[in-house]
Formats: structure tokens, C-alpha cells, sequence
């Protein structure tokens, strides 16, 4: 909800505005309640603050994301990263085809098939998906947080992949043999939450898992889960996918279950 | 068997009534990703030229789905009525629609045609209609159905209020529901779709909902849009449910996707008229569907995404349902890729729901990706008002802060109303303006002069957090 929802201070002459009775009813729920009328429309204020929130969800989708800037923040931070890129060439491809979003296009699968394949625990995937917004915000900050967690695992260098879809990682991880691949991706951007990230793994990725497979964990955002929160959580997931080498459905119910022996 | 038609000096040539019906279908973006649209204008042109020569019985002909694979094309072929089909056995595709548009085919003769018609016919006559030609027809049918008070009757705009929370908060909902009543929505029922599906966290909103809709006495319906196993569940355990809801599709492979099939209907069916809660009728289900979900799912058979819509609105008639509600903009852009494809294929939807004797709603949304505004909304929105659609959402500023995606507002609701005459369900009506909510005319009275205000506002206060 945007801070502009109050109703102004001073009355507008035509907008019947709520009572107190009702226009405290605001503070039970985040859905746009006791918003007045102009006749039976929405006050100008209304239609305004709507308009932005919109806005705002439309440019994250539509953001190009900004690959240099993203790659010198990482290797402020000691990551070494490859760029990719899905079959989908444009946007508007990308939002009609999400087939193509999630396979690598000529020039990546070359690249990564020139990589030596040194089998590593981990990789994880940058992807832009519904919201560069969302990567830009969170996600090296997010990965700053988890790398001293990942010590003792050997993490591939980081794969930046733009027009890219979740499943987008499975190629990837197939290509350079990783365990499990970790796919940071921007999510289809709420009015309240332009810039919401998602964390979806997959243990033995390669092309053609199902969503069945993966464990997600969403609304990583300024107001949803903190990055301390989101860390311990994806860790704890590749913890337990690293140590029985399955994710989604069969992993979940194991973390659901008394701990077992390995 | 193949179809054929010239285009100038070009041959066109469509291998099955599958192909046909894909190719002749107006472009919209899952039958490309599907790898089923036509290639070109003039592919599609061609089409249609072919499928307007089809005669309407080849539709018994040659099954799109086969029968032994899937029970939803059992379903069409059981109950298709042969004597109801008569006026329009010799006709094929093309004069179908001259037929529909004719003067002599009103509404009488439309109801008494549905159960002669199978959905595919539906769908094929669609591909040859302008938008203009679904509203005129769909606007000569009108669908009534009965729980606690009479949807779908002449100048009837009904609304479902969808007052979600994003944690099923009793006093968020209930906020919200306020909200919508003040604006004279709720009327097709109130509606919640729950952030949890764990029966601990359901049965609160079941009570809730029929705590509030006996303290006023308030001639509506409830519903929590969990899994119908759920609602079998529940109303074993003797929670108090109204309408039974499910999201069903027009494949025996996309409803298992769903977690059901035709004998868990019926069962759910029975359940919920066990109940008899119902006041003036019992009609007790409701269901949505959408096109582009069996693609989704995987079981879409390489048949276009309408055609599958309408097939799954078979499976609804045989439920005799309060409430059909296509969410026709919720699937996303790789279905429907901006505010035309969303229109056409909620007219289309409309259409097809009312000839089969369908109570249709529409939600009138979109998501934040798909190429679509509050403008095409309104658009939309007045453009079902005017072909006569039985009910659309109301979600409180039309932001749905659970699903996020966007709906209709209680405010659209009242322009719409207003905008082409339309008025609530007589029974919730009358109560409205005993509540001192509306005036006579139906235009909302200023909150302060409301006696039900400081009621409904206690009763809100009254829900632990």
C-alpha cells in the first residue's frame, strides 16, 4: 500500500468521505478499504495512488537489467561471474513465451560448454525473470549474507542470465555439472511489491525437472522476509539437498519429518 | 478427416476438426506457445472459411478428445439431447450464426435449444462471431439460479465480494467485507479465497461468514474457495458451508491435475444439498475455469485453448451451479497477452456459458505483466454489462492483496450499475435499502445516516485478530 492512501486533512468539495466508523476499518487489513467516493467513482486521490503503484509494478517488469553494475557489485564481494542469455531475445518475447525463457540461446550454450566441468557442489543463477527491480535490490546483498554460510562447499562462479525463467538454472547446472543450482529471480511484481525475489532450488538440475522438483522460498523484500531470514532459509535447504541429493516434493517432506539419520 | 478452402489461387488444407478449430481461432498467445495457431492472417481467414461449411452434426462426428481417453468428452456425448438439437440439425457452422443473430431466436427458443448443444459447436460458431455478435446473443439469454435469493434476472448485475487477506485475519476479512456491503455489493455471494488450505485455519472463515450473513439476515451466500475435498471434509464435520466451490477444466487430464474428476463432483454436489440451507432454491455449486489452464497443466490435446474452455463449462452444467466464473486475465501473458485478448476471450467465455444455460461471471482482471490497464478493465467491464453477464468481482479497490492481481472494484461495480441501469439481486436489494444502505434509486445513502454501520462495525470489532 502506498503512504498516499490517508485521507487528506482537508475535505474535497464532491467526495463523500467515510465516516470514522468506517475509515478506521483501514487498520485491519493492507487491501484498499474506506477509500470514499466522488458520486459512485473513486476520489482523484484514489485513482492517483493506484496509478502509481501500477506504474511502478509496470517499469519492474519491463526494467532491462543492469548486468555491469550487477557484476561489479559481486566482485566487490569476490564473486567471479559468467553472463548469459535465454532464447528469448526481447521482452516482449520473453512475456508471451516462457519456453524460450527457459532455454539458453546459441551463443550461452557455447560458452558454457567451453567452461571446464569441474562438478561444483553449488551454482547459483542470477536471473532477471518478471523484475530486474527485484535482482538489483536483493540480490547481492542477499548473497553477501550467505556466502560465509557456504564455506565449505564449492560454489561455481555466479551465471548472470537475462530474458531467464526458474528453469533456466537446470540447463545451466546440467552444463557445468553442479549438485544442486539456486535460481535468485524477480517475481511478478504485486502493486504493493514491485521488487520481490524469489530462491528456487533444484538438486541435480538438468533440462526438463518440473516445478515438483524445486523448493521455493518467495517475497524476499523490504517488507517480506529479510535477507537474515531468507539466508537461513536457503541454506538449510541446500544443506539437506547437498546431504540426500533430491529438492522439491521429496525434500520437503523430509524437512517436515523427525530428522533421520543420513 | 481433412477441411479444405481456396484463398485466391491458394489451397488450404486443415487435417482434423482439431487443426480447423485451432487455425480459425482469433490470435491470442497460447495457441502459439502451444504450437497451434494458424501461421498467418490469411491461414486464419482460410480457416474459417472451411469451418463455416462445417455442418454442426460433424461435431458428433469426429471427437476432438476420444472418448475412451476422456470422461469429459463421455460427459458431452451422454448427454447430448438430439430432439433439443433438431432446429439446428441441418445447419452448418456458418448459418448457425445467422441463425443465432436471426429475430425469430429469442431467449425462449435459446434456453430450449441448450441442452442440444455441445460445446464444441459453441466454440466453433464463436471463431465466425465479432465481438459485437457475442454480446447481442449472449445478451438474449437470461440464466436465473436460486440459494438465498434470484441471480441473473432482467437488469440483474450481481456481485461476488472477495474480501481476501493475505494471513485469512478474521478482522481483515471482515473489515473488507464491510466495505463491500456499504457499497451494495455481495449479493452473488461473499466469497473468500484462503491464503491457507489447512482445515484448522478454514473452519474460522466458514463461521465467520455464517455468523455475519445470520446476524443480518442478509439474503446472500457464503464460500471459502478451498479444495473441494476440503468442503466434503468440512461439511462432514458439520461446519456450516453454503456453496461448494471447485475450479474445474475441459479435460479429464487437466480436472486430475485439479485433484478431480466427475465422481468427486458428485459426491461434492450431494454433500452440499444435503445441507438444505438454501431459501428459495438449491442451486449449491460454484466453479471456475479459465482458458489456457489445460495447456498449463499439460492436457490440453492439442485442441485451442477456447474450445477446452467451453468443454469445461459441460462439466459445470452438469451441476446445475448458483455461480460459472471465468478468470479470464489471471493466467498471464503467455495465455492472453494483452487487454484485446482478454476481452475477446471473455465475450467468448460469456457466450459460450450462456448458450449452454451457464449462470456466466467474468473477473474482469489482469496481472501486472500481461499488456493490460485499468482502461481496458473498463472497457471490458462495460462491455459484459451490456451483453448481460451475470455477476462480476468486487475486491476492495480492486487490488487483491492476497492474489495479487487486479480486479474489479465495488466501486466499478456501482459505475456499472449505474452506467447501463443494472440493479442487485431483488432479495439482497430489498435489504439494502431496508439497512438504509441505498436509497430507492439504488445510489448509496452517506455512511452517517446508516444504522447498519455502527452494527456491521461491531460485529467487525468482534473478531479475534
Amino acid at each position: 500500500m502506498s503512504d498516499q492512501k490517508k485521507p487528506l486533512a482537508v475535505p474535497v468539495p464532491g467526495v463523500i468521505e467515510p465516516s470514522p466508523a468506517w475509515a478506521e476499518l483501514a487498520g485491519l487489513t493492507p487491501a484498499r478499504v474506506a477509500l470514499g467516493r466522488s458520486g459512485v467513482s473513486l476520489p482523484t486521490r484514489e485513482v492517483m495512488s493506484f496509478g502509481v503503484a501500477h506504474a511502478r509494478a509496470r517499469d519492474a517488469v519491463h526494467a532491462e537489467l543492469d548486468v555491469a553494475k550487477l557484476r561489479e557489485e559481486l566482485a566487490a564481494d569476490g564473486w567471479t561471474a559468467i553472463e548469459v542469455t535465454s532464447a528469448a531475445t526481447t521482452r516482449t518475447a520473453f512475456l508471451a513465451r516462457p519456453d524460450w525463457g527457459r532455454r539458453l540461446d546459441d551463443e550461452s550454450n557455447k560458452k558454457l560448454a567451453a567452461i571446464p566441468r569441474e562438478k561444483p557442489d553449488l551454482v547459483f543463477v542470477l536471473s532477471d525473470g518478471l523484475s530486474a527491480l527485484a535482482l538489483h535490490s536483493h540480490a547481492s546483498r542477499l548473497l553477501r549474507t550467505l556466502k560465509p554460510k557456504l564455506a565449505d562447499l564449492r560454489v561455481a562462479p555466479i551465471v548472470i542470465a537475462t530474458q531467464a525463467r526458474v528453469a533456466l538454472s537446470d540447463e545451466v547446472g546440467q552444463f557445468l555439472g553442479a549438485g544442486i543450482a539456486v535460481s535468485l529471480i524477480g517475481e511478478r511484481p504485486g502493486l504493493s511489491t514491485p521488487d520481490s525475489l524469489g530462491a528456487y532450488l533444484t538438486a541435480d538440475p538438468r533440462v526438463g525437472r518440473s516445478d515438483a522438483q524445486r523448493n521455493c522460498i518467495s517475497n524476499i523484500h523490504g517488507a517480506g522476509l529479510s535477507y537474515e531470514t531468507a539466508a537461513a532459509q536457503i541454506e538449510a535447504l541446500i544443506r539437506t539437498a547437498h546431504a540426500s541429493g533430491v529438492s522439491g516434493v521429496t525434500l520437503a517432506k523430509r524437512l517436515a519429518a523427525p530428522r533421520e539419520s543420513p | 478427416m481433412a477441411y479444405t478452402s481456396r484463398i485466391g489461387v491458394r489451397g488450404y488444407r486443415f487435417e482434423s476438426l482439431g487443426e480447423l478449430l485451432a487455425k480459425a481461432s482469433p490470435e491470442r498467445s497460447g495457441d502459439h506457445l502451444a504450437g497451434i495457431a494458424s501461421a498467418s492472417a490469411e491461414e486464419r481467414m482460410a480457416a474459417r472459411l472451411a469451418l463455416a461449411e462445417v455442418p454442426l452434426l460433424r461435431f458428433c462426428e469426429e471427437l476432438l478428445i476420444p472418448a475412451e481417453d476422456d470422461e469429459v468428452t463421455r460427459l458431452i456425448c451422454d448427454r447430448f439431447d438430439r430432439a433439443a438439437f433438431q432446429p439446428i440439425a441441418s445447419l452448418d457452422v456458418g448459418a448457425f450464426r445467422d441463425w443465432l443473430l436471426s429475430d425469430a431466436v429469442d431467449g425462449a427458443v435459446l434456453n430450449a435449444l441448450a441442452p442440444g448443444l455441445m460445446p464444441e459447436m459453441l466454440a466453433a460458431v464463436s471463431k465466425l462471431m465479432r465481438n459485437q455478435d457475442l454480446v447481442l446473443t449472449a445478451r438474449k439469454v437470461r440464466v436465473a439460479t436460486r440459494f438465498r435469493n434470484t441471480l441473473g434476472g432482467a437488469g440483474v448485475l450481481s456481485v461476488r465480494l472477495q474480501p481476501n487477506h493475505p494471513t485469512d485475519d478474521a478482522r481483515g476479512v471482515a473489515a473488507s467485507i464491510l466495505d463491500g456491503l456499504m457499497f451494495g455489493c455481495g449479493d452473488a455471494c461473499i466469497g473468500i479465497n484462503p491464503a491457507s488450505d489447512e482445515p484448522e485455519r478454514l473452519a474460522p472463515l466458514w463461521r465467520l461468514l455464517d455468523e455475519l450473513i445470520a446476524r443480518f439476515e442478509i439474503p446472500t451466500q457464503s464460500c471459502v474457495l478451498a479444495h473441494v475435498t476440503r468442503q466434503i471434509a468440512a461439511i462432514e464435520a458439520g461446519l456450516p458451508l453454503d456453496l461448494v466451490f471447485q475450479s474445474i477444466g475441459g479435460t479429464e487430464g487437466l480436472n486430475r491435475s485439479f485433484g478431480i474428476d466427475l465422481a468427486l463432483l458428485r459426491e461434492a454436489h450431494d454433500a452440499g444439498r444435503s445441507l438444505r440451507r438454501g431459501a428459495v432454491g438449491d442451486n449449491v455449486m460454484y466453479f471456475e475455469t479459465g482458458q489456457g489452464s489445460a495447456l498449463s497443466a499439460g492436457a490440453h490435446h492439442a485442441i485451442d485453448q477456447q474450445t477446452l474452455e467451453a468443454r469445461a463449462y459441460a462439466v459445470a452444467r452438469e451441476f446445475e451451479p448458483l455461480l460459472v466464473n471465468t478468470v479470464v486475465g489471471f493466467i498471464g501473458p503467455e495465455y492472453l497477452y494483452d487487454g484485446k485478448q482478454i476481452l475477446r476471450a471473455a465475450l467468448e467465455d460469456h457466450f459460450c456459458g450462456k448458450l449452454m444455460g451457464l449462470p456466466m461471471g467474468v473477473d474482469v482482471c489482469y496481472t501486472n505483466h500481461a499488456e493490460a490497464d485499468q482502461d481496458d478493465m473498463d472497457t471490458l467491464l462495460t462491455v459484459l454489462g451490456t451483453a448481460g453477464v451475470n455477476y462480476i468481482m468486487g475486491v476492495p479497490g480492486a487490488d487483491d492483496v492476497m492474489l495479487n492481481y487486479q480486479s474489479t472494484s465495488f466501486h466499478d461495480a456501482l459505475y456499472v450499475r449505474r452506467a447501463l441501469g443494472l440493479r442487485p439481486a431483488p432479495e439482497f436489494e430489498a435489504w439494502l435499502e431496508k439497512q438504509g444502505i441505498v436509497d430507492a434509486t439504488g445510489t448509496p445513502i452517506a455512511d452517517g445516516r446508516m444504522a447498519a454501520l455502527s452494527d456491521l462495525r461491531a460485529f467487525v470489532d468482534g473478531r479475534s485478530a
